[in-house]
């Protein structure tokens, strides 16, 4: 019986090191069955190689690691087998239609040609890709190869599924179609470790995370705790015209005590306050009138922000 | 102890048998790529066996005996076409699927590891290798170019060639960053081809020349194949299987350790 409580990853001081670069700098995590685990963190905070690691196709340079309470080093086939993995380039094989993708993968775990066509017509129905079946990989589109690299990390029922950056690179609709499959997968039961920077995936999709910047985690909870620990619960965004980087951070000084803290960005300045309504106030009181006013929520991205200094997305725009 | 070592061995055979399968779904759709490759060897047999062989007419072997330049020529050129078609399926296919179409990232997922693709690209150029040697084979039958019931063993004989260039082409595979590197080969498997005692008996090249054609692995499965098709056996076939085997165990091995220092990184 599946136990609530078991532990699927852990990592104690888990280092990866290429000649004299440190990709990943001692990381210590628990993975627990049925859960959604997320890696937050920019380009190169050492999440992809963590995951390669975790799916025993990369080889740690210190640190203990278990998957499945087994040693990736000398059982790498057989925790291979009960893991299901979304590689970032999905890596599908060109040479093949998407049908024969998936039955030619299954049988890569030993599963008999009968069932593997049973499982492949299942999973192609799962991600909504039945009509191209008989098509060539290379005419899917981005969302389409990913769905279909998706069912394809499926096919041995793994117990893990590990997906790393699932949207990065999809437009908004096929993103939202990826989000919507591995809500199902959730609610199936499936447990789910995933890699992303964008703050609106992790906050969606996993149950607890971990933020990780150069090869280190500096946080860790669920996405509610990170920001009740992290940062207030509203924050006030201010526009002054065209007014850029060196004149918001003389700005900024201006407003010492809006709010609890002030964040001054290339574009903008960030006010964390507990109240946004008071903050305007307090704005008024001072006549500081900016030429625009948005108060919202605190997200991820203000964890991330106030943890690194650093946007979690380098300026998209 | 041995119960393991059977798990590992069928657990070794199911992994590489789906590779196999892998290789035989993609290529079905472009079975003519195969059969172009028979082609060729069976243009030299027409071109050197036929049209040479009718001017030089018979061949005085080392030991005496003679030989029509037809029957001379033609088991050498079954060996070649054994070493064409593993090479060309090993080493440019390979390199294709390893560097160029990253094939085996997506199979680095599953429990399949370096070895269990080595050993199933071998299967693999084994069989297509195998295409070309048996339309080869019967067309030299029908051309009354098979002396002896011996000639048949010249088949199994060329298994020894075909996993020789295997684990040649497998290296050379991982080993090459390039395209332009495929021309070197090409170079060195030509000249092998020339002069690995193809067309004339190895004692009849310069002294010097000699030692360099006992290192070509073609010449031992020239010899191997030749000797076997004239019924001409002897101690000597020993010497040439032992040397295909290192080549065929070595290359395997170094590229499956290749495979696993890039892939696993």
């Amino acid at each position: 019986m599946p136990d609530d409580n078991e532990i699927l990853v852990s990592a104690a001081d888990l280092r990866k090191k290429y000649g004299e670069h440190e990709a990943v700098r001692g990381v210590d995590f628990a993975i627990r069955r049925g859960e959604a685990f997320g890696f937050l963190g920019a380009n190169g905070a050492g999440k992809s190689t963590t995951m390669r690691m975790i799916g025993c196709v990369s080889q740690p340079t210190g640190g203990t690691l278990e998957v499945f309470g087994r040693d990736p080093h000398t059982q790498g086939a057989e925790i291979r087998a009960r893991l299901g993995v979304v590689p970032q380039d999905n890596t599908l094989d060109d040479m093949l239609t998407v049908f024969e993708n998936l039955v030619v993968y299954a049988r890569y775990f030993g599963i008999r040609k009968k069932e593997a066509r049973a499982k492949a017509a299942e999973l192609l129905d799962f991600v909504q890709l039945t009509s191209r079946a008989k098509d060539q990989v290379s005419d899917l589109s981005g969302g389409m190869q990913r769905r279909l690299a998706i069912a394809r990390s499926l096919i041995n029922d793994p117990e893990l599924v590990i997906l790393d950056e699932p949207t990065t690179g999809l437009d908004p609709q096929a993103r939202h179609l990826v989000w919507e499959r591995l809500f199902q997968l959730k609610h199936r039961g499936v447990s789910i470790l995933l890699t992303t920077h964008y703050m609106d995936e992790a906050e969606q999709l996993c149950d607890r995370l971990v933020v990780m910047d150069e090869g280190r985690i500096i946080a860790s909870g669920s996405p509610r705790e990170l920001i009740d620990t992290h940062v207030t619960k509203e924050v006030v965004e201010l526009r002054f015209g065209t007014a850029h980087t060196a004149e918001l951070a003389a700005l900024a000084h201006t407003l010492d005590g809006v709010g609890a803290q002030i964040e001054p960005l290339p574009d903008k300045i960030l006010v964390y306050t507990d109240d946004a309504d008071d903050t305007n106030a307090a704005l008024e009181a001072r006549d500081v009138h900016p030429t625009s006013v948005l108060a919202r929520r605190a997200t991820l991205e203000d964890v991330f922000l106030r943890l690194t200094g650093r946007a979690l997305v380098e300026a998209e725009s | 102890m041995s119960v393991i070592a059977y798990g590992a061995a069928r657990a070794g055979l199911r992994n590489s048998g789906a590779l196999l399968n892998r290789n035989w779904i993609a290529m079905r759709r472009a079975w003519i790529l195969i059969l172009s490759g028979a082609v060729e060897s069976l243009l030299f047999l027409f071109a050197f066996g036929f049209g040479v062989g009718a001017l030089v007419g018979d061949l005085t072997l080392p030991d005496g005996s003679t030989v029509s330049y037809t029957a001379y020529v033609a088991p050498a050129i079954l060996a070649n076409a054994a070493m064409m078609g593993v090479l060309a399926e090993t080493s440019v296919n390979v390199f294709a699927k390893f560097k160029w179409m990253k094939v085996y990232d997506g199979i680095l997922n599953t429990p399949l590891r370096p070895a269990d693709v080595a050993l199933g690209e071998v299967w693999w150029a084994l069989i297509r290798g195998f295409t070309y040697i048996g339309a080869f084979v019967v067309v030299m039958g029908l051309f009354g170019l098979l002396d002896s019931w011996w000639a048949l063993l010249a088949v199994p004989a060329c298994v020894f060639i075909a996993l020789a260039f295997a684990g040649i082409g497998l290296t050379l595979a991982t080993l090459f960053r390039d395209w332009t590197d495929f021309d070197w080969m090409n170079a060195v498997v030509f000249a092998m081809f020339l002069f690995g005692g193809t067309f004339t008996p190895v004692e009849s090249y310069p002294g010097f020349a000699q030692p360099i054609v006992y290192v070509m692995p073609l010449y031992h499965g020239i010899e191997l194949v030749r000797g076997i098709s004239l019924g001409q056996l002897g101690p000597m076939m020993l010497v040439h299987i032992a040397y295909l085997l290192a080549l065929a165990v070595g290359g395997m091995w170094i590229a499956q350790r290749r495979l696993a220092r890039a892939l696993y990184k």
